[in-house]
């Protein structure tokens, strides 16, 4: 076999959901022993593409070729069989079994468990050496960091002998370390002869590993390129169709008076640990404040208490000259009602009802107010005449208000939800992940929006674990380590790896005693 | 991006008519077809204990006003298990909350019949819903701050009510002088008005509970899908952190929804002890308040599909009645198994036939698509 034959070869494939045309003639050819990107808006089209080719749904027309040999793949199992491995973006495993009963569940190898344990320990010691993919294999995968997950994953396709990778929005969880890391262990894998297919929309990702990349717009395929032979900008033109600006434009913050400050607040979470310790921060009008860390620092907890849906342990939030956590406790429909918007960090958990309709989801948080009740009665036509408000403010597509908030791609639910919050014209306003999961296009927009809103005189707070996003819309940043603020710098001073330093726990400025307790505390 | 994007895992879009309609025809008749087979094995023909039955539920004024009272119950169950629904609650007690509504009636047409038919009426009305909403808020008290399971709790308080409800009318409530474990007679002024009261129609216990019944309906509707208090149930029952997100209380809608659905299994009490025995006794809620979960399923916790199912069930009691009396094989049990059989289709193997059926209208879709 002659390295000349595409390992993996799409030839017109052609896909339908009811009247939705999803792939239209696509043709992809994957060179063995490389990685190859594929980029594209959410709702371009890529994860239906893999799952096609994984097994999940059928093409309606067209040939899968491997290895130069037409297959049809009508199941994940043909898939597998074909040699092709997946690793989803939400991960398929059983937290409470160990990293070894995960990995051979499905190909257990006959009636008596014992034998099959045994087998697949050797075989993955060899695999763990093979690529270097350090795991214990008797953890608990519910015990292992997301990090260590992912590679329970890989394993999990090598072990069922995968020469072909696929990776779905591998990052989208992971801290850049541990991102950095993943990407040496693709590399390993491409060393070794496997072929990885990373479908990703971060242009970083793209540029930072692949040796191709297929671009997608739309359900169709607009370009195949060799990744040395193009840059960020132009892969962003080609993604959404006209160019755009990757960096925010913004003029001088005016900075107002302070509308939010927090002293000393600590918060012991149910199962007694703490994961807020003495944080000071003032929000002040006029300006962006960033809050950067690695996920899981803090920055979720000191959010959802700002926003008052959880309660402090200790420390006092004077909002507005009025210290909302103690003499007048309020929640968080309380503090709407003053002022407070809140988009959260996680729009299916928190920020949407998935099966209410768009309108519905309008008055959320808001469904007390005069605007949307007449008496006792919820009054639909002024919730779907906000709701087409916002529609079209926000550019949301398609512009239904009487959809589903499930039927919108993850870019259109999150400018629902800004748009909910932004459109009351809150006078703080808290913004976590703004943009996970949102595509370029989108991106663009929501940090113009949020630098709108703060030229008008808004204060507005950030978390973000995209650096990149931090640093372009902040004033200011505030990086949080180990529930510890350990730093605040001005944005002009920051550098991606001050910040990368900060963010690991090793602070260089004077001023983080935290850091140093923590450290007498270990 | 793309308005023709379609989604991972977005939602499945096929006519409303083959949700609402189709499929739970397709279910019921799988559920007829299945009887029929267990009428053949006992060895009678089925297309004649269809006939029976349709003919028993249906064919004569009787029957309809039969059929019709059994359908008002099967409502109030019906809606009641629906609203804990809308709460992401499974509400099985509707059977304990009717039996002790009956209680809270009672004792208001026994002690209070002093009274105008005007006032004792709704006080007795009032009581009903108040026992019941009672007998249900205490496991959405304990769901919603002690975490106690409300499946586990409902069904603990059908057993304490049937308890309660035997001890009285053994030990306290029994009509002087009397044999059985009944309340004596309630005074003439309580009952509620029959039907044919006002209407030329043979006698039925048929009451003007069943227009109550309508009238909840609407009622429901319009609070669930129009008030933001039933907005609040339905965020706190789809999503419970977007509901701590937006302000609202799970507790208080919890135990909110849990009472309203008490009081609505207490017009069971209503139509049975107020309009129909006119006296407390023994098992009179017959096993509605569990086939309303049933009722409820089947419904799509909407109250026209609810008063449709309740019309289905309604007339499975009275003609299943009817088939018991008019054909030697088929007994009491049978027709038991008969119900059961539609609550297994309808309720428990609901996604049997539905995604076969929703597949194939939606190959109808991309082949139209394909060619347009």
């Amino acid at each position: 076999m002659t390295n000349r034959t595409p390992a993996l070869e799409l030839r017109r494939v052609n896909k339908w959901f009811g009247a939705v045309h999803a792939n239209k003639d696509i043709s992809l050819s994957v060179d063995r022993g490389t990685i190859h990107g594929i980029i594209g808006e959410n709702g371009a089209g890529k994860s239906t593409l893999m799952s096609i080719v994984y097994g999940f749904y059928q093409a309606d027309e067209g040939d899968i070729l491997i290895n130069g040999d037409i297959c049809h793949i009508d199941n994940p199992q043909a898939s597998i069989a074909a040699g092709i491995g997946m690793v989803h973006q939400h991960f398929m495993l059983v937290d409470t079994f160990t990293v070894l009963e995960n990995i051979i569940l499905g190909v257990e190898g006959g009636a008596r468990l014992g034998e099959g344990l045994a087998k697949a320990r050797t075989e993955l010691a060899r695999l763990e050496k093979e690529y270097s993919l350090d795991v214990d294999v008797d953890a608990l995968v519910g015990d292992l960091p997301v990090g260590l997950r992912q590679r329970v994953e890989i394993l999990k396709a090598l072990y069922r002998g995968a020469e072909i990778l696929i990776l779905d929005e591998p990052t989208g969880v992971l801290t850049p370390q541990e991102a950095d890391h993943l990407f040496r262990i693709l590399n390993t894998l491409r060393d070794q002869g496997k072929t990885v297919i990373l479908i990703t929309h971060k242009l970083r990702e793209i540029m930072a590993i692949t040796d191709n990349v297929s671009v997608m717009r739309r359900g169709a395929m607009v370009a195949h390129v060799s990744t040395k032979d193009t840059d960020r900008e132009r892969l962003a033109e080609l993604m959404v169709g006209r160019t755009v600006l990757l960096q925010v434009e913004k003029p001088t913050a005016q900075v107002g008076d302070t509308l939010m400050q927090v002293t000393g607040l600590n918060f012991i979470d149910a199962e007694g640990v703490q994961r807020l310790k003495n944080i000071n921060l003032e929000i002040k009008a006029g300006e962006i404040l960033g809050v950067a860390g690695v996920s899981g620092n803090g920055q979720s907890e000191l959010l959802e208490i700002l926003a008052g849906t959880i309660s402090p342990s200790s420390g006092n939030i004077i909002y507005k000259g009025e210290d909302i956590t103690r003499s007048s406790k309020k929640n968080a429909r309380d503090l709407r009602k003053i002022g407070l918007g809140h988009v959260p960090e996680d729009r299916h958990r928190s920020g949407l009802v998935l099966p209410f309709t768009a309108n519905e989801n309008t008055i959320l948080g808001y469904q007390d107010s005069p605007d949307y009740n007449r008496g006792t009665t919820l009054d639909k036509a002024s919730m779907i005449k906000a709701c087409e408000d916002h529609i079209e403010k926000f550019d949301v597509r398609p512009p239904d208000p009487n959809l589903q908030a499930s039927g919108f791609s993850g870019g259109n639910q999150q400018k629902l939800v800004l748009a909910r919050e932004m459109e009351q014209n809150p006078d703080v306003l808290l913004v976590g992940q703004p943009t996970r999961g949102v595509d370029i296009g989108a991106i663009e927009f929501i940090h113009k929006q949020l630098i709108k809103m703060r030229d008008a005189g808004k204060a507005i707070l950030v978390v973000s674990v995209e650096i990149d996003e931090v640093m372009s819309l902040s004033d200011r940043i505030a990086v949080m380590f180990d529930g510890y603020i350990v730093g605040e710098l001005d944005a002009k001073d920051a550098t991606e790896t001050k910040l990368g330093l900060m963010m690991a726990g090793i602070a260089d400025d004077a001023d983080t005693d935290p850091a140093a307790d923590k450290g007498a505390a270990e | 991006m793309s308005e023709k994007a379609v989604r991972f895992g977005t939602p499945a879009k096929v006519p409303a008519w083959v949700n609402l309609a189709l499929i739970p025809l397709v279910n019921l008749l799988a559920a007829f077809v299945l009887s029929g087979i267990v009428i053949v094995i006992v060895g009678d023909n089925p297309f004649k204990a269809l006939e029976v039955l349709i003919y028993g539920a249906f064919g004569y004024a009787d029957a309809i006003g039969y059929t019709l009272y059994y359908t008002t119950n099967f409502i109030f169950t019906g809606l009641a298990v629906a609203i804990a629904f809308h709460c992401g609650l499974f509400n099985i007690g509707a059977e304990g909350q009717a039996l002790m509504s009956g209680l809270g009636v009672a004792l208001c047409a026994l002690y209070l019949d002093f009274l105008p038919f005007w006032m004792v009426i709704p006080i007795a009305i009032f009581a009903a819903a108040f026992f019941g909403a009672v007998w249900a808020a205490v496991p959405g008290y304990l769901q919603a701050k002690r975490g106690s399971h409300i499946v586990i709790t409902t069904i603990m308080f059908n057993f304490i009510a049937a308890s309660i409800i035997t001890y009285l009318l053994v030990e306290v409530l029994i009509a002087p002088g009397g044999q059985s474990p009944e309340t004596r007679e309630f005074a003439e002024i309580t009952w509620l008005l029959f039907f044919h009261d006002f209407l030329p129609i043979p006698e039925t216990p048929l009451n003007i509970s069943f227009i109550f019944a309508l009238f909840l309906s609407g009622g429901f509707y319009y609070f669930v899908w129009h008030t933001r208090w039933g907005y609040e149930i339905r965020v706190v029952g789809q999503n419970a952190t977007a509901a701590k997100y937006a302000g609202i209380s799970s507790a208080r809608n919890i135990i909110l929804a849990m009472f309203i659905s008490g009081a609505l299994a207490g017009f069971v009490g209503v139509n049975e002890i107020l309009g129909v025995h006119h006296r407390l006794i023994l098992d009179f809620t017959g096993g509605f308040g569990f086939v309303g979960i049933a009722v409820a399923l089947m419904g799509r916790n909407h109250p026209v599909g609810i008063f449709l199912a309740a019309l289905l069930f309604g007339a499975l009691y009275q003609g299943g009645s009817e088939l018991a009396f008019e054909m030697k094989s088929i007994n009491r049990e049978m027709v038991i198994v008969i119900q059961g059989l539609i609550i297994l289709f309808s309720g428990a193997l609901e996604h049997m036939f539905r995604p076969r059926i929703e597949s194939f209208f939606k190959r109808q879709k991309s082949v139209q698509a394909a060619e347009a």
